[in-house]
């Protein structure tokens, strides 16, 4: 046998793969429904638009956190830590540029606002490099520990947060170029929605060509459903799982930044209290599936939307039935993982 | 018997509370097929995996090539050139048939990477695989995926396989293609330490044979002498090869 270049076998017809397309069908169901109740279609556009990029930004800090868990079975309390931060280094930058993000002009903008995220992933991603170490390391295979030691770092980090940057909540404006509003006939819908939901869209795009398209993205996906075998192809999953974990701390941080621009203000405890929508995402998706993931957190993100708008009180709890009812649906989240 | 490619020298595994293997001594020829026999239990599988690292030696020693691998990080294990084909499989189900070859060869980053001659080899040990090549392994019949597991296995070269019962819950036709499959790859001078349970299976295949039980290796000899001793086989395995056709 002599190495040359493989000729990959041309498909012969066969049948053909189901996609299961329920749970993506979910998402213009609850639209739909929405759409009479709210009563002006300009309302329903603005609130749909709020969910999706509410969703978007859930996304981009829930997708690490899922493949964390898939990989090594770790359920990491600690990631709102890397929200807050996140946010609170993006501001330190913004602070010291607002001449950029005052500037009517968008490059201008960008100038601040790109550095600033950049800062903040690498920040945020140095943080995760030294969480998994330290933190996450010695609790390997014991969930209990590790409920707790990840909830007692991120505790001891956001009080840090508080002695660096106060305790005080701080306003994080958007730059002038990307705030107000797009008028679509009568429906307002805010710049920065708009520029979530495109990010949004990028970082899935992205995630789904390094998982479908390089060596390393099967690597994670083999290593979600049985590290053992990855291991004993001669990988080391442990590698892996800590470029995993650094690359979702920083994308945690993106999605930090991002948040506290859609909530325009930021406070020490922003990322504890996104954390449970988090774990109602990952869950709902399916712990450890990306693509469960996007469409977890963009169904929390239009069902927060529209029950807060027709019934604020629901609206409290409207995630936790949102998982319940899916759950009695489909016990193991909209698309699980195949786990040995 | 040719020159030893594994030895295990009285190992010992311990698996929580549970004293699993009780000092096991083992050698495996270079280029021969030695098969693994023994009840439910008897430690066959622990053995394998003790010895991939996927289990830690507790006692004892275990080396490949001359060189200690007892206790090393599986994944070191495996770049030694030692596969390994668990009894479950080991397939990743949500990945194509290629993709799953893909991730056998480590050197590979695409599928034009593989080596051409080497894959129409194993399209010619299995052909299914080339028909569901584009497939998502998960969609396969349970033959399939064995051979699919076997495959990845042989993708690049190894100098020693481990295979946990290939044959388990195979049709009677599958299993002929298993065996016909396993012959050919004897042929090629591979090293195959062959767990197994379907002693017919085992008889057609295995230069030599162990048998385990309770931990340990209680005998171990020529496969032929042990097919043709029927008192022996009811006194190892409690069934004689007549009976088991």
């Amino acid at each position: 046998m002599t190495s040359s270049t493989a000729t990959v076998p041309a498909p012969e017809a066969l049948p053909k793969v189901k996609t299961d397309l329920l749970p993506l069908l979910l998402l213009p169901v609850i639209a739909l429904v929405a759409l009479p109740l709210t009563g002006s279609f300009s309302t329903w556009v603005t609130l749909t638009f709020a969910g999706l990029a509410m969703g978007m930004i859930i996304f981009i800090i829930a997708s690490g956190l899922t493949l964390v868990f898939g990989l090594m079975d770790v359920l990491n309390f600690g990631h709102g830590l890397f929200i807050t931060l996140g946010a609170y280094v993006a501001v330190s930058v913004i602070s010291r540029m607002t001449g950029y993000i005052e500037s009517p002009s968008l490059l201008r903008n960008l100038m601040a606002v790109v550095p600033a995220m950049l800062i903040a992933m690498v920040v945020v991603g140095a943080l995760g490099f030294v969480f998994e170490r330290v933190i996450i390391r010695p609790v390997y295979g014991q969930p209990l520990k590790q409920i707790m030691i990840t909830m007692g770092g991120m505790i001891v980090g956001v009080e840090l947060v508080k002695v660096i940057w106060g305790a005080q909540a701080i306003p994080l404006p958007l730059p002038a170029a990307i705030s107000g509003s797009l008028l679509f006939g009568d429906a307002a819908v805010e710049k920065y929605r708009l520029i979530a939901t495109v990010v949004g869209l990028l970082v899935f795009a992205a995630m789904l060509w390094v998982l479908s398209r390089t060596k390393v993205g099967l690597l994670i996906r083999a290593g979600v459903q049985d590290r053992e075998m990855v291991e004993s192809l001669g990988y080391r999953i442990g590698l892996l799982f800590f470029g995993v974990f650094i690359a979702g701390a920083a994308l945690a941080g993106l999605g930090g930044v991002m948040w506290g621009m859609y909530q325009q203000t930021i406070t020490p405890e922003m990322g504890g209290a996104i954390n449970v929508l988090l774990f109602i995402v990952i869950i709902i998706g399916g712990l450890g599936s990306v693509g469960g993931c996007f469409i977890g957190a963009l169904l929390v993100g239009l069902v927060a939307n529209y029950t807060g708008f027709l019934a604020p009180k629901v609206a409290l709890f409207s995630n936790i039935l949102l998982m319940v009812l899916i759950l009695l649906w489909r016990p193991q989240g909209l698309y699980p993982v195949v786990k040995r | 018997m040719s020159e030893p490619l594994l030895n295990l020298q009285g190992v010992h595994t311990k698996i929580g509370a549970y004293h699993i293997l009780h000092g096991v001594d083992l050698t495996v020829a270079k280029g021969e097929m030695t098969v693994l026999l023994g009840r439910n239990g008897a430690g066959k599988t622990t053995t394998l995996r003790t010895i991939m690292g996927l289990w830690p030696t507790a006692e004892g020693t275990i080396s490949f090539q001359g060189e200690s691998i007892a206790s090393r990080p599986t994944p070191e294990i495996s770049r030694r050139g030692i596969a390994y084909v668990p009894e479950n499989m080991g397939i990743f189900s949500d990945l194509t048939v290629c993709e799953n070859m893909l991730l056998a060869a480590c050197d590979a980053k695409r599928a034009e990477d593989l080596d051409a001659s080497r894959l129409e080899w194993i399209f010619g040990l299995f052909p299914a695989l080339r028909k569901f090549w584009q497939y998502p392994a998960g969609l396969l019949s349970g033959g399939q995926k064995q051979m699919l597991a076997v495959a990845r296995a042989i993708v690049e070269p190894r100098k020693l396989l481990l295979v946990d019962e290939p044959s388990k819950g195979l049709a009677p036709a599958i299993i002929q293609n298993m065996i016909t499959a396993f012959r050919e790859l004897k042929q090629t001078d591979t090293t195959i330490l062959l767990v197994e349970q379907n002693f017919n299976f085992a008889r057609q295949l295995g230069d030599q044979v162990a048998v385990m039980d309770g931990g340990r290796i209680v005998h171990s000899g020529a496969m032929a002498a042990l097919a043709e001793d029927e008192a022996l086989q009811q006194h190892l395995l409690g069934l004689s090869l007549a009976a088991h056709r």
